[in-house]
């Protein structure tokens, strides 16, 4: 149907298209085609042998909140808790965060952190890309017409991860920045990924190289400077704008404040600690 | 003027001073409540509103040709299709019912259709082809008062310029705080959009309105002056109302509705969206106040100096009202013998502001609450102390020099709140099991962006006047009308029901002074004289005053015909219950037996004591009476990232007599969400004129976890001069409470060792932080 329907609208839980096209921003041209009553869409996987985890376009954040899925992929569903409201929680789906794309999408930091892999269909097949690449700018994705989102694989990675998001309210609010952080312990590295302080998910490649380098995986300790030069260089790895929800300035402070949280979260801090 | 006793005949339930269910509670939680926005008719037709995209702007040409092409489309109307006054308002007539050749907001009304369904309104609209000719607009409120910009209205760029000089304007104090604030504009937010139906009489020789409104009467008046037609050809009834605060009491899409249904003799229905109600009502004033206390070593205010500017955005409004309440406020609920004040309500290009609940004392509160706390600290002096010490009683003068002559319990008001428990737990909660803290009580909430060592939690306080009922020598009154037959009470009155209870209290009124159980209510609508508004906290006092006389009028006849059927003296009989007692013989009857058969049908006006205008200094009587409050606030503050969470909110509010405590409670926990958002989230952004964020994605409205537990103690003394011993207790609630929340803060980042301002409502964590 969608080969046929090139200009059909794709609709999952609805809770960004229905909002646009009330809104009048959206005026669907052709056909709107619900996806969400696909089964293979609907499902999720644990691949132990290759160590993924495999989830359909269209599982909610309600699905993504159970202790199964936390079990594996701690920070998603961390994630999942902080979108909307249990309503919205309820009918939105991973694969409509994507399909949005919104560099605020609160599941987005959490698969850039894990490098996660998006796979697409069309009748011309399937192609996986890595979700930096699939995101392409504000709201913009690599979809062409024709193809869908199925799913999202997803490393189980041992070690802490965590996400965590500001808002100007204490829930059902819109991220003015956020931050994904995960420590592999089996490659010893510090993965960062930061939302709504670029034109889309940013990952902070100098950061992670510092911090990955002076934590002491041994212990899982790391030096109080070396955290707060963490949270320097996250800071400067953003790209905030100042817009009617926030200024740049609090943005760009903020995600360096949340990355250094979460990684405190995971590792012990010597105060005194000289830095590695 | 009776105060009705309360003796334990009345606990009764249903009667004064219990809390009897609401009328429409079932309706409402079960969602079969009519809002105004349910109401349709057959054969009716769909209106819309076209609007300006510019701030400023002249309509060089309208090009309809487009949207009657569109099949569906009924008519196109615009200000040539205005048959009487083009011009309406609620104290000056300045704002067209459709611009005809200039804009002056984002938003304006310049042409609306009627169509056969809702989509084809929006095409039509998008069809309409409106040439503009972009105007300078003007956005600061300082440009309008220095006259640095060309008039952008006929009646000038200034609304009003009123000063206060009291007392000795020369003297000054031993200690000097000042400050400069900043308030926000605030959205009244109601979750009812504005809707309503006109259904035209054949002939269009009048027309009846369905309508969600605060005041039936004074829309009439306005609707009709702009229809062409007389009053009484107009009929308004009061569709389901879903909150109001203010937004309801000017015209938004009353004129237009009517006007379309007028033109089309059919049924014509508008509803606005969420979007188009953020354009499409008043809002808040966003203010700039200085302010300056003096005081002596002690901390005893002397003086105070003040100049306040509102932006009163394109159109008057009630600028001019909201002005003066700013201004003669402005010493707050505190003893202050000296006074330098000048206030100013300007015109800009910017959305039009007037009635949110708290009207002008919201924001000259959050100035002299500032203030206080400065002054306390320059004295060296406790925060409570100072207030204590200051603290407004019966028969203190106002900068007005009018005298408080109301029960003024502004001391028990501190103390009482001061004796409220703390919240027992400690920041984050009680601990979990795994003895962590739960994230959702911590600033940040869902987001997970602090643990409890991140957190500390500081105590503010505000304490606030605010006037009741309408000032300046305007003659504010109320009608009701009571009928009994065999025993039924129905009470007819044109008050507009928005959710606070009226329609609970008015047969609690009847109940208690005649004694039955049984009381009906009549429609709310025009077919009665006016009620006046639904605001300034002023439907207990008046529309209960004058549901009271009407009862009391039917109770005298009850009382002669019992009389005269069994030889009583009337004088001696009373009403107990559901009885009629005779004091002198002991006898006692069942009211409705006593009067079978018989039918008392009264009608009485309720009108409070005049009040003067303000001369050039600012001195007269303007107010009718005032009500008190205090908060205190306690908020947890995460000061490297600028979240906030209130934790509790104790306050004694004075509130003469609960006459339903259930009410009061939910106008005091409502009133203190909204002054929460004030204090730390609401806020209408306009950036070159144009509203940023005219949706509940960004206009930020506090949610559960956002709003703390409330603990309130209610100060009952009965005020001589209210009809039932009751005070309006609406508005104070969201008055003190912002300042009180934002002192919480500044407490906090003080014990933290950070001395921040937050000079300006609302908070955003970046001034905390940054
Ligand atoms: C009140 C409210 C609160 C919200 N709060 C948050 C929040 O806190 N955090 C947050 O991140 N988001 C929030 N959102 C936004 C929204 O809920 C999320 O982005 C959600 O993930 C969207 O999923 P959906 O299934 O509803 O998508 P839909 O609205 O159905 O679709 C969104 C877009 O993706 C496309 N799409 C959907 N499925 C596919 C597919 N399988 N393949 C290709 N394209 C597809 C659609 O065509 C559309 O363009 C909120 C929305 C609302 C209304």
């Amino acid at each position: 149907m969608l080969a046929e329907h090139g200009e059909a609208t794709l609709l999952a839980g609805g809770t960004d298209a229905m909002v646009e096209i009330n809104d009048g921003h959206r005026r669907p041209a052709g056909p709107v085609l619900a996806v969400n009553r696909i089964p293979d869409l609907r499902s999720w996987r644990h691949d132990p042998a290759s160590g993924t985890v495999t989830i359909g376009a269209c599982v909610t954040y309600t699905e993504l909140m159970d202790p199964s899925v936390a079990a594996l992929i701690p920070a998603l569903a961390e994630a999942s808790r902080t979108v909307g409201s249990p309503q919205i929680r309820n009918a939105g789906t991973l694969g409509g965060n994507l399909g949005t794309c919104s560099p605020a999408g609160d599941g987005l930091p959490v698969l850039a952190a894990l490098d996660a892999t998006v796979t697409l269909a069309s009748v011309r097949g399937t192609r996986s890309l890595p979700v930096l690449d699939f995101m392409v700018g504000v709201k913009r994705t690599a979809i062409e017409p024709g193809e869908l989102i199925t799913e999202v694989t997803l490393p189980v990675v041992d070690g802490w991860q965590g996400y965590a998001k500001v808002g100007v309210r204490n829930a059902m609010v819109i991220a003015i920045a956020s931050a994904c952080v995960v420590l592999d312990r089996a490659a010893r590295t510090v993965r960062v990924a930061l939302g709504s302080v670029g034109p889309t998910i940013l990952r902070c490649p100098e950061a992670e190289a510092d911090l990955s380098e002076r934590i002491d995986w041994a212990s899982m300790a790391v030096a109080a400077p070396d955290l707060a030069r963490f949270a320097t260089l996250v800071s400067a790895a953003s790209r905030p704008i100042t817009d009617h929800r926030s200024s740049a300035e609090y943005r760009r402070h903020a995600v360096g404040v949340l990355a250094r949280r979460l990684a405190q979260r995971a590792l012990t801090v010597d105060p005194a600690g000289a830095t590695r | 003027m009776s105060i009705i006793e309360r003796p334990a005949d009345i606990a009764r339930h249903g009667a004064l001073g219990t809390s009897p269910p609401r009328p429409d509670g079932i309706e409402k939680v079960q969602g079969t409540f009519e809002f105004s926005s349910d109401i349709s008719a057959d054969g009716c037709l769909w209106g819309a509103t076209l609007r300006s995209p510019h701030p400023h702007a002249r309509i060089v040409a309208i090009d309809p040709a487009g949207a009657w092409q569109i099949d569906g489309v009924h008519a196109v109307i615009t200000a040539d299709d205005v048959p009487g006054q083009m011009n309406y308002g609620l104290i000056s007539q300045d704002q067209p019912v459709f611009a005809s050749d200039v804009v002056r907001y984002v938003g304006e009304p310049v042409a609306a259709v009627a169509a056969d369904h809702p989509e084809t309104c929006r095409r039509a609209l998008a069809a309409l082809a409106v040439e503009y000719e972009v105007l300078d607009p003007l956005l600061d409120a300082e440009a309008a008062i220095a006259g640095d910009h060309p008039p952008i209205h006929p009646d000038g760029n200034v609304i009003r310029h009123q000063r206060i000089i009291h007392g000795d304007p020369d003297v000054t104090g031993a200690v000097v705080v000042e400050g400069t604030y900043e308030i926000g504009m605030q959205d009244q937010a109601f979750l009812g959009l504005e809707a309503a139906l006109a259904i035209p009489d054949p002939g269009a020789k009048g027309v009846e309105l369905h309508i969600a409104t605060q005041w039936l009467h004074e829309d009439r008046t306005q609707i009709a002056a702009c229809l062409g037609l007389p009053e009484d050809a107009v009929r308004l009834v009061l569709g389901g109302v879903g909150g109001a605060f203010g937004a309801r009491e000017d015209i938004s899409l009353q004129v237009h509705t009517c006007l379309l249904a007028l033109r089309l003799g059919r049924p014509v229905r508008m509803a606005y969206n969420r979007a188009e109600s953020f354009i499409g009502h008043v809002h808040r004033h966003p203010a700039t106040i200085w302010m300056r206390h003096h005081a002596t070593s002690d901390g005893e205010i002397v003086k105070i100096e003040s100049k306040t500017v509102l932006d009163g955005g394109a159109y008057a409004s009630t600028s001019s009202a909201v002005l003066v309440n700013a201004i003669t406020l402005a010493q707050g609920p505190y003893r202050c013998p000296n006074a330098v004040v000048d206030g100013w309500a300007v015109r800009t290009n910017h959305l039009p502001c007037g009635a949110m609940r708290g009207f002008g004392a919201v924001q000259a509160c959050f100035a002299y609450e500032s203030q206080m706390d400065k002054l306390a600290a320059a004295c060296g002096i406790d925060p409570v102390d100072i207030r204590v010490l200051n603290a407004m009683r019966t028969g203190d003068t106002l900068i007005t020099g009018q005298p408080v002559l109301n029960v003024a319990p502004v001391e028990e008001c501190i103390r009482e709140t001061a004796a409220l428990p703390l919240p027992d737990e400690p920041v984050g909660g009680a601990p979990m099991p795994d003895g962590s803290a739960d994230v959702m009580k911590l600033p940040g909430g869902a987001g997970r962006t602090a643990d409890a060592g991140d957190i500390v939690r500081g105590i503010g306080w505000g304490v606030s006047i605010k006037n009741l009922m309408y000032s300046e020598a305007f003659d504010d009154y109320s009608t009701a009308r009571c009928r009994f037959t065999d025993g039924v009470v129905t009470l007819k009155f044109a008050t507009a029901e928005v959710g606070q209870g009226f329609v609970t209290l008015a047969p609690q009124i009847a109940r208690t002074v005649l004694g039955v159980d049984d009381v009906r209510l009549d429609r709310i609508d025009t077919q009665i004289g006016s009620s006046g508004s639904t605001s300034a906290s002023r439907q207990t006092w008046m529309s209960g005053g004058a549901v009271n006389a009407a009862c009391l009028a039917v109770r005298s006849k009850i009382f002669d015909h019992v009389a005269e059927e069994n030889g009583f003296d009337p004088a001696a009989l009373t009403i107990d219950g559901t009885d009629i007692v005779d004091s002198v013989s002991g006898w006692r009857g069942d009211v409705a037996e006593a009067c079978a058969g018989a039918t008392f049908d009264e009608t009485a006006e309720y009108h409070h004591a005049p009040t003067t205008e303000l001369d050039e200094n600012g001195q007269g009587s303007p107010h009718t009476a005032f009500a008190f409050v205090a908060h205190r606030a306690v908020v947890d503050v995460d000061p490297e990232l600028g979240l906030v969470k209130v934790v509790q909110i104790a306050t004694a509010q004075d509130v003469g007599r609960a006459l339903n405590p259930l009410s009061v409670i939910g106008q005091i926990e409502g009133g203190i969400a909204q002054g929460l958002g004030l204090a730390v989230m609401e806020e209408i952004i306009q950036i070159d004129g144009v509203i940023r964020n005219g949706n509940f994605t960004d206009y930020l409205l506090p949610t559960f976890l956002d709003m703390p537990p409330v603990v309130a103690t209610l100060i009952e003394q009965p005020d001589p001069y209210a009809p039932l011993g009751a005070k309006g207790v609406g508005e104070p609630p969201c008055i003190s409470s912002t300042p009180a929340v934002v002192a919480a803060i500044r407490d906090a980042l003080q014990q933290a060792g950070i001395d921040r301002p937050l000079d300006r409502v609302p908070v955003r964590p970046g001034d905390i932080c940054l």
